[in-house]
């Protein structure tokens, strides 16, 4: 059935196409639409009034966890998908470290298949660079990228074997897919919990060095520039990140990074109390690393912006620190997160530019058909208030899981409605 | 004496005590040593009180001092280890309290390998929960015996140079006795091996040295730590015959010290490692004293939150 929906009077905010105006926004027939598709419709009209409100291409996700196949008490594809959509996000990326793992055709295929079903929201899956996770030998990665992944990764494993990753990335390259790096030198981190400083100290906790981060920052950026090929480096947790990253891209490496907003947000101060909610993997650092991230995220050194959605049941979390898994979920806080403190509280950024984190950049590096207004793109669509004030309230979750550290704060800046394919999935 | 009260059901660590608290601990302790000298140990405070020893790291020394203790307050005590616990059947440490609690018990004495384990349980918890040890965080009522027998010894805590030797890194004794004696007043400073004594321990408010033979002449206490062989992976130090030879409290090293100078251990010693036999049994040494005073201690302790405990 043709379906024209037309969204008023909003700031249409669309950074593919250099846009920022107020205007309406046409729909017809799931796609953006030219302002005469009103004139032309046979049918009704639905409007949406934006006023106040910022009109963006459907936000991106890169990096989350839906858990399913596997772990469907912690989420499962529809959950998540739910999250994202009341997050504010339209696609999402997950990562293949389920039960089993992402590192066949057949268990992709699988999850396709199930977000297709079940999920509100585009749920784009990523498979494995090695069999297993297991860091020992090459997936069948060109079968992976056929069945339909966005890019490989280990994430939540690293490679540890510089020449096995050196040959999955120049695979890769083949196969046209980019690589994902969840950076820690396992030796470096051993048991590390925490980040090794001053708490780490005081409270007896094993410490996970920044170098252990940076040490395989530096290993992608290696690779990156052996293979031609681009690595893109998971949630960067450590200042000695930051700089090593923008000295390569200042020489034209193939190389980029994301982060979480946990790690702008929160310090290490936060595992005081043991509290497992604090428990993420890299872990919660300085300050001196928040505010070189924050000015990694000014300058343009690190790109994207993502969750790294984790959701653990409480049971799991709720055990000695050293046992709990590490990861807290994000759907549903990052926007306001980010928009709280890279927008209003630091004003690193512009909204402009945090909307481009979320979309065309993310969209550029894993060649996604998505983070566009243009016409003939598919509607997907977040409204945002970016002045709206609102305290975190885990009972609200659409996640199964509750694991966050951020209950009951109050955070300006939010998605107000999400739109995928010209339907409304959420509103506030 | 101090005019601290004591309002707490649990002692998790010496780092959240005040300094009054932690006198008001010592005061009382002095008045349960007395105890110990009687031909009747025993005083009825904890009469009708149950207590377990929730011990899910091994220990004898510890868990003894506890039941003793727990014996002369009048108290019923029972002991759990992890082997004999559900939780080799994979039971959570949550329910397995849970199930403690749910038997009426009044204090449990945890000790456990990860950091914090005290902590989690007090907050889920009525009962009373007393820390004999988490991981490599804190292990209070040793803190609080070495502070008492300094005390005891040298009629003070203010001003005194105390020098820990040995593997501070992994070492919740060393935390202890820092947080404990730094509220005092005391002059502590870390010695032993770069890669188990690192920088950050400046951050506590303490001295750090690599040199001991340096720190040895002007210290007023030595308290010599048991180098964990279980715990260490094997690059933390080359080896035993390297760490004597850098760090071990030799016969001769030994004479550097002021006569006067205490010499303690927490146990269990390896003797001809951290320090040489003859030392540890010689007249500077008050490892026994600390035995002795660690059982007043304990009854202090289990005494004060037992009674706060509903």
């Amino acid at each position: 059935m043709m379906k024209t929906i037309i969204i008023r009077n909003g700031r249409i905010i669309d950074p593919a196409n250099g846009r920022d105006e107020i205007g309406d926004l046409v729909i017809a027939n799931g796609r953006i639409a030219e302002q005469s598709a009103i004139r032309d419709s046979k049918s009704a009209i639905a409007e949406i009034d934006a006023k106040g409100l910022i009109v963006a291409p459907g936000l991106i996700d890169m990096h989350v966890h839906l858990r399913e196949p596997g772990f469907a008490h912690k989420e499962t594809i529809a959950s998540g998908a739910r999250a994202a959509a009341a997050g504010g996000f339209t696609t999402v990326v997950c990562m293949p470290n389920t039960s089993p793992v992402a590192d066949n055709p057949s268990t992709i295929t699988w999850i396709k298949d199930r977000a297709r079903d079940t999920a509100s929201v585009n749920v784009l899956p990523t498979g494995a660079i090695s069999k297993n996770l297991d860091g020992e030998e090459l997936a069948p990665i060109a079968s992976i990228v056929q069945s339909g992944v966005v890019a490989i990764t280990d994430d939540g494993k690293c490679v540890q074997n510089h020449e096995l990753m050196r040959r999955a990335v120049e695979y890769a390259r083949m196969v046209g897919v980019p690589v994902l790096d969840h950076c820690q030198d396992y030796n470096l981190v051993g048991n590390g919990v925490v980040n090794e400083g001053e708490w780490s100290t005081l409270l007896g906790l094993s410490g996970w060095p920044a170098a252990g981060e940076e040490a395989m920052v530096m290993r992608s950026i290696l690779l990156a520039e052996l293979c031609d090929h681009h690595i893109h480096c998971q949630h960067i947790s450590a200042a000695g990140s930051v700089r090593l990253i923008r000295e390569a891209r200042g020489r034209g490496v193939k190389i980029s990074g994301e982060v979480c907003p946990h790690h702008v947000t929160l310090t290490d101060a936060a595992i005081q109390n043991f509290d497992t909610n604090c428990k993420m993997n890299p872990p919660l650092r300085t300050q001196r690393d928040i505010d070189a991230i924050i000015e990694g995220i000014a300058d343009g050194t690190l790109t994207i912006l993502c969750s790294d959605h984790a959701p653990h049941a409480g049971f799991e979390k709720e055990v000695e620190f050293d046992q709990a898994p590490f990861g807290i979920v994000g759907l549903e806080t990052e926007l306001g997160l980010f928009i709280d403190i890279l927008v209003h509280q630091r004003k690193a950024i512009s909204i402009n530019r945090l909307i481009e984190m979320f979309t065309i950049e993310p969209a550029k590096l894993l060649k996604l058909d998505a983070g566009t207004l243009s016409i003939g793109a598919k509607a997907d669509i977040t409204l945002i208030d970016p002045g709206r004030e609102w305290t975190v309230d885990v009972s609200k979750f659409e996640s199964l899981s509750r694991n966050t550290p951020f209950h009951g704060w109050k955070l300006e800046g939010r998605a107000v409605r999400t739109i995928v394919r010209g339907e409304t999935v959420w509103a506030l | 004496m101090t005019t601290a009260r004591w309002n707490r059901k649990d002692l998790l660590g010496l780092r959240e005590l005040s300094a009054d608290e932690i006198n008001l601990v010592l005061e009382t302790a002095d008045a349960f040593k007395q105890v110990g000298t009687r031909e009747i140990k025993k005083v009825p405070a904890l009469r009708g009180k149950t207590l377990v020893n929730f011990f899910i790291e091994p220990s004898t020394r510890t868990r003894t001092s506890f039941e003793l203790a727990a014996f002369r307050l009048s108290a019923d005590v029972i002991n759990i280890t992890a082997s004999a616990s559900s939780l080799s059947k994979g039971e959570t440490l949550k329910d397995t309290a849970k199930i403690l609690e749910a038997n009426h018990v009044d204090i449990i004495v945890l000790r456990h390998s990860s950091a914090g384990a005290p902590q989690f349980l007090a907050e889920r918890l009525r009962s009373s929960i007393i820390n004999a040890g988490d991981g490599a965080h804190e292990h209070p009522t040793q803190g609080l015996l070495d502070t008492y027998t300094i005390r005891e010894k040298k009629k003070r805590i203010e001003g005194l140079n105390v020098v820990i030797i040995g593997d501070i890194l992994f070492s919740r004794v060393a935390r202890s006795n820092i947080f404990a004696l730094t509220k005092l007043g005391a002059r502590v400073t870390v010695v032993g091996p770069s890669t188990l004594v690192p920088r950050d321990f400046e951050k506590l408010g303490v001295a750090v040295s690599y040199d001991i033979d340096k720190v040895l002449p002007t210290a007023d206490v030595v308290n010599l730590l048991r180098i964990q062989h279980e715990r260490q992976r094997k690059e933390y130090f080359p080896g035993v015959g390297e760490y004597i030879r850098l760090f071990g409290l030799t016969k001769e090293r030994a004479k550097l010290l002021k006569p006067d100078c205490l010499i303690m251990h927490p146990g269990p010693i390896n003797r001809g490692v951290e320090i040489d036999s003859e030392v540890a049994d010689g007249n500077q040494s008050v490892i026994l004293n600390q035995v002795t005073n660690g059982l007043a201690v304990r009854m202090a302790v289990l005494y004060l939150c037992g009674g706060i405990a509903t």
